[in-house]
């Protein structure tokens, strides 16, 4: 039995035996990719290609001079045929790259292994993450490297890396885990330097028992990394909750992990850094769970970042006649898209398609005050009086219910017996609350 | 893929429950309590549950003019919970008049289910206890002929146990769990209504804090103020949670969502707020029983309660281990 965050939560149903024996495969080389230049949370990057050039695997094709702000690299070799808006899964079109491929998969010859990785200075270590495009793998996409550099003053002492993947049906990282184990390890050693964190802890729910033996045994016997089973319970995996149980620290209110001395990454993240240390590679491969009832093949795939969605559910069968819903991510927190011509990101975990009986379309009704919402809230709050301020549009109210601490996790809507879409009322008044908040 | 994708904000999944299968439960775990009111008092208990369910449930359908008379199933917990309010005997346009008002006063006037204020079969039995009193209370009540459905049970009487310190020393507390006793239908049998709490603190559509509060309330009130009439003043205690209506407005009445708080704080005060007016009114009143009007009472203030016990949120006071 693993340890479980104080308060809240839900148990959906985790569907995970879809994929959580399948191997990671790696997917046939696409023969277009296209590459958004804004992936991440932080300033998009400006194209470093034109229409006609010709790109290796590897290669550096849009950079930023912001901070904030992550590399993206060509996925894979040949011709750049488009320059210009596309589709992408955040629900609007971004300026992208599109490259079709020569069938060569030429890597640029600039890829090489980093020398001796453990004898380089965290700024050097910090610079090369940079380089290789790592961000956040879980989702949120935030540049690795600006999570590696506190703030002066900030003191960190723990790393975590969250193998929690408490989303439902998603097996990236369970596969990742039990498959990649020593890279994870290696990632989070090179991150605790960078840092200069006494303390790594690796969380894992434990509906990942052999996830935990896996890592268990890699992490052998470093005195310093833990490896910290967690009770499946939604949202496991949230940040602030995970700090919560493995060290017993609560991110203030508005506050960043760095705050309490701990920074958080995916284990893809931790997977990323080690590939670009040890091989050079920069972040243009991701492993992508396909699944759903309405995949016909579900799979663990190793991706080039630019693929298309549609290009890789046609690899795993297709979607089936019954699909009603197509998630990027998963389900509790993913996006549902009108289309499947949009690119992988760096940050795409999963593609989900939800058959009509998965994808309940009721019509909500009156809040009975059941209370289930104020149970489940792991931050504490009180659902269905945030969704109807904002339902009113009083969003002074809904600021004084603290709207804005909302994580969007979607315990609440999930748990609604009068099926209010509690969450997006919630990121109304949020969206609302947050931009009043800068004038 | 035929046809067209649906777009909506996440999460993408739902629990299967809904307002209906909440309702359902606790039908189920009024079910006990139903069953042991027939085997004591025979057909007349039948009777008097149907005519209040099927009197709500109609009542309902008219108004929202729908066809389907089980709706969403609030009006037959509405329906069967005043029938438990009621004296087993009691003439069927009781209960059918009780069902309308509860329906109609109770709860459609403010807009329908999840609206009212008050606990709409509380309501019904107020109206009922201020205008046709002496058919609900009385010294006389029909004593429990276990085994025997056809039974004309007005033919022998007895007193409730609340009525006075004799009546109540005439019935011991194993008497009280069990419910073979002089009382309202839902009112007698400890045991049967605790089973019914028990199935739905399980499912989680309550929360132990309004039940615990209240109960822990009237037990500490009677073991203090009680005057430890039975064998002590614990057991006079005891004697309070057991006879007259406090489980049953413990564990159905008070906990019914609509009307009480949903803060965690809000639950707990409510409960002890329950506990306390019932008891006031038992020890000072001219009553014999308070819990109807303990319930209302506290019902009305469940908005400021839940305005003054939002919970803090995550993070809002340092914990650094």
């Amino acid at each position: 039995m693993g340890v479980a965050f104080f308060k809240g939560g839900v148990h959906p149903e985790y569907r995970k035996e879809l994929t959580s024996s399948l191997a990671i495969t790696a997917a046939p080389l696409p023969e277009k990719v296209v590459i958004p230049l804004q992936q991440h949370i932080g300033a998009p990057c400006e194209p470093l290609v034109e229409i006609g050039d010709h790109v290796k695997t590897g290669q550096k094709i849009g950079q930023s001079e912001s901070f904030v702000s992550a590399p993206v690299h060509a996925a894979i070799s040949g011709e750049v045929t488009a320059i210009g808006p596309y589709n992408h899964c955040l629900g609007r079109q971004v300026e992208a790259i599109t490259i079709e491929s020569d069938g060569e998969d030429n890597w640029d010859e600039a890829i090489r292994p980093v020398e001796n990785p453990e004898g380089c200075t965290p700024e050097e270590l910090r610079a090369l993450i940079r380089e290789a495009g790592i961000v956040g793998m879980g989702g949120a996409t935030f540049p690795a490297h600006v999570k590696l550099a506190p703030p002066e003053g900030k003191i960190i002492d723990t790393v975590i890396i969250n193998g929690a993947e408490c989303e439902p049906y998603l097996t990236a990282d369970h596969r990742l885990m039990l498959e990649r184990p020593d890279e994870i390890v290696f990632g989070l050693e090179i991150m605790m330097k960078v840092l200069g964190a006494e303390k790594g802890i690796i969380g894992i729910e434990d509906n990942k028992a052999d996830a935990v033996r896996v890592m268990k045994q890699a992490v052998g016997e470093r005195a310093a990394i833990a490896v910290v089973p967690l009770k499946t319970k939604y949202p496991q995996g949230a940040e602030k909750m995970l700090i919560e149980v493995v060290t017993r620290r609560r991110v203030p209110s508005g506050g960043l992990p760095l705050d309490v001395g701990v920074v958080n990454h995916n284990t893809g993240t931790a997977v990323a850094v080690a590939d670009a240390l040890k091989k050079g590679k920069p972040l243009i491969e991701r492993v992508v769970t396909v699944t759903g009832e309405g995949v016909g093949r579900p799979a663990n795939l190793l991706v080039r970042v630019g693929t298309l969605v549609g290009d890789l559910l046609e690899l795993c069968g297709g979607l089936k006649e019954e699909t009603r819903k197509l998630i990027v991510g998963g389900p509790m927190m993913g996006l549902a898209q009108p289309t499947a011509d949009l690119p992988v990101i760096k940050g795409t975990s999963g593609i989900v398609a939800l058959t009509a009986e998965e994808v309940d379309l009721y019509e909500s009704s009156t809040c009975i005050r059941c209370a289930r919402c104020v149970e489940v809230c792991p931050i504490n709050l009180v659902p269905t009086f945030i969704a109807r301020a904002a339902e009113f549009e009083q969003f002074d109210r809904a600021e004084r219910l603290h709207a804005a601490d909302c994580i969007e996790c979607g315990c609440c809507t999930y748990i609604c017996p009068a099926r209010i879409p509690l969450t997006q009322w919630i990121r109304i008044a949020k969206a609302e609350v947050l931009s009043r908040r800068k004038r | 893929m035929n046809g067209k994708l649906v777009i909506s904000s996440s999460p993408h999944l739902r629990t299967i429950q809904s307002v209906q299968s909440v309702m359902l439960d606790v039908l189920i775990a009024l079910g006990p309590v139903a069953a042991v009111a027939i085997f004591l008092f025979g057909y007349r208990a039948l009777i008097t549950m149907s005519v209040a369910v099927f009197a709500a449930m109609l009542t309902e359908a008219l108004w929202l003019r729908q066809l389907n008379i089980f709706g969403d199933g609030s009006a037959a917990v509405t329906g069967l919970l005043l029938a438990m309010t009621l004296p087993p005997d009691v003439v069927w346009w009781i209960p059918a008049i009780g069902s309308v008002v509860a329906i109609i006063v109770g709860k459609q006037v403010f807009g329908g289910v999840g609206n009212n204020i008050f606990n709409p079969a509380l309501v019904g039995r107020a109206v009922l206890l201020t205008s046709w009193g002496a058919h609900l209370v009385g010294p006389i009540w029909p004593v429990p002929k276990p085994f025997h459905f056809m039974a004309d049970i007005s033919a022998v009487s007895g007193a409730t146990p609340l009525a006075g310190e004799a009546e109540a020393l005439g019935i011991s507390l194993n008497q009280l769990l069990i419910g073979n006793f002089a009382g309202c239908l839902g009112e007698t049998s400890a045991l049967a209504l605790l089973l019914g709490g028990f199935w739905l603190l399980y499912k989680g559509h309550i929360d132990w804090r309004i039940p615990g509060g209240f109960i822990g309330t009237v037990w500490l009130m009677g073991t203090l103020f009680g005057g430890g009439f039975y064998e002590n003043s614990v057991s006079t205690g005891l004697f309070h949670v057991l006879a007259g209506g406090v489980l049953l407005g413990a564990l159905f009445m008070a906990t019914d969502m609509v009307t009480s708080p949903v803060t965690p704080w809000g639950k707990l005060i409510f409960g002890v707020g329950c506990g306390l007016i019932t008891m006031l009114i038992r020890l000072f009143g001219t009553y014999p029983e308070g819990v109807t009007f303990a319930i209302l009472t506290m019902n009305a203030l469940t908005p400021l309660l839940d305005k003054f016990t939002i919970p803090r949120k995550f993070g809002e006071v340092k914990q650094v281990a």
